[in-house]
């Protein structure tokens, strides 16, 4: 099986490496592995990430 | 290969120091020298190492000479013991309180009582391969910081070597019973102990000389007992000279330990553990270091993580051997630890 390629995007969030396959399609969805952002592919030519709306915990405040 | 001993070997940093070199490819352990249990086998009191090692404690006047000699004694011993040691081996690495500070007024004024071996106070390296490595690598005599030091010193060192600490610094730490030693005294009985969230330096905390001399920041430190065998961790809170965002913050910290074979940067968004957590540390080599910037309040939160027997002791003594001896800095330091544990 042939490896996917990857492009390397900066995370908006941490500025961290990110490995994007180049088969990625708008609006999935990919986790920098420093700060575990998850991050949106709002376009793909070229490629743009964004930081991905969340629902947080409330940790009881 | 070298012939290392141990001092203090019966105790729970001894025991660790036993662990790491008894599984070290390049040390052979020579001796593991206990007062109180001469003639006894080492894995008596270190059950972990049945079927390790056939070892039995001898007594300190039995000390023969060896390459390294690791000294983890209780404080005020090793003023007697350190300068006794210095002839027995090529390197001697001190895990006591003794020799960390160089200020002789600073110790009196921490630890109650005169130093007397002030004059060799200038000779031994910190134990902080972040710092120190150039130094430690042709060390003859090297001290440890306590375990609740090195984890400030390396959660406050990117922010105070940018010159960005504003004032005093207050540390809030955090440690497990094994922190207070292996010696059963009332306050460790479990009826006592368990459950407790225990205060026990308010102020004054004697790591706060450690930190300003690493460091050059000004710290205000308490530390409590917790729920926990292992493990320490520290809270530091930063006042900066002018608003920081998270960006910003990470920057400096990437720069201060992207080559660090020890130290990781843990500030996530997601996940169970988001910022520097001990439990998943246990056993390892590590100090998770992470931060939370806020710039409304011009402050940074740093957090700093691990191991108090082993980053905060045994394993960063190992580290530092093989800084010394020039081999790769994880050699016997590649457990990842346990998940869940």
């Amino acid at each position: 099986m042939p490896i996917a390629e990857k492009t390397v995007q900066a995370c908006p969030e941490c500025e961290g490496q990110v490995g994007v396959e180049s088969e990625v399609r708008a609006g999935e969805i990919v986790e920098c592995p420093e700060c575990a952002a998850e991050l949106e592919v709002v376009g793909v030519a070229p490629l743009l990430l964004a930081l991905a709306p969340e629902a947080d915990e409330d940790w009881g405040e | 290969m070298i012939d290392v001993a141990v001092v203090g070997a019966s105790g729970y940093i001894g025991g660790e120091l036993l662990r790491l070199l008894l599984d070290h490819r390049e040390v052979r352990v020579g001796a593991a020298v206990s007062a109180r249990l001469a003639g006894s086998r080492v894995d008596r009191v270190h059950p972990n190492l049945r079927g390790r090692t056939d070892l039995t404690f001898t007594a300190p006047d039995e000390l023969g000479d060896h390459d390294v000699v690791f000294v983890a004694v209780s404080q005020t011993a090793g003023l007697e013991l350190v300068p006794r040691l210095r002839d027995r081996a090529k390197c001697l690495i001190d895990l006591g309180a003794d020799f960390r500070l160089r200020d002789p007024r600073a110790y009196r004024r921490y630890y109650g009582t005169e130093h007397t071996a002030p004059e060799l106070l200038d000779s031994f390296v910190p134990g902080v391969p972040e710092i120190h490595r150039a130094e430690l690598a042709v060390a003859d005599t090297i001290s440890m910081p306590g375990c609740m030091a090195i984890a400030s010193i390396l959660a406050l060192r990117p922010l105070a070597e940018a010159g960005v600490v504003a004032g005093p610094v207050t540390v809030d730490g955090r440690i497990g019973s094994s922190g207070s030693g292996v010696r059963a005294e009332q306050m460790n009985l479990h009826a006592e102990r368990s459950g407790t969230m225990r205060l026990f330096a308010p102020t004054g905390h004697r790591h706060e000389a450690e930190i300003a001399q690493a460091t050059g920041v000004r710290a205000r430190m308490s530390a409590t007992g917790v729920e926990a065998v292992r493990g320490a961790q520290v809270v530091c809170r930063v006042p900066v000279r002018e608003p920081l965002d998270d960006k910003e913050v990470r920057r400096l910290y990437r720069g201060q330990y992207q080559d660090e074979p020890f130290v990781r940067i843990i500030a996530q968004r997601r996940g169970l553990y988001r910022l520097p957590e001990p439990k998943i540390l246990s056993g390892t080599n590590y100090c998770d270091v992470g931060f939370a910037a806020d710039p409304e309040t011009s402050t940074v939160v740093a957090v700093a993580a691990l191991d108090n027997l082993v980053k905060g002791g045994a394993g960063g003594a190992v580290q530092c051997m093989n800084v010394r001896m020039g081999w790769p800095e994880r050699l016997g330091l590649e457990f990842p630890g346990l998940h869940p544990v």
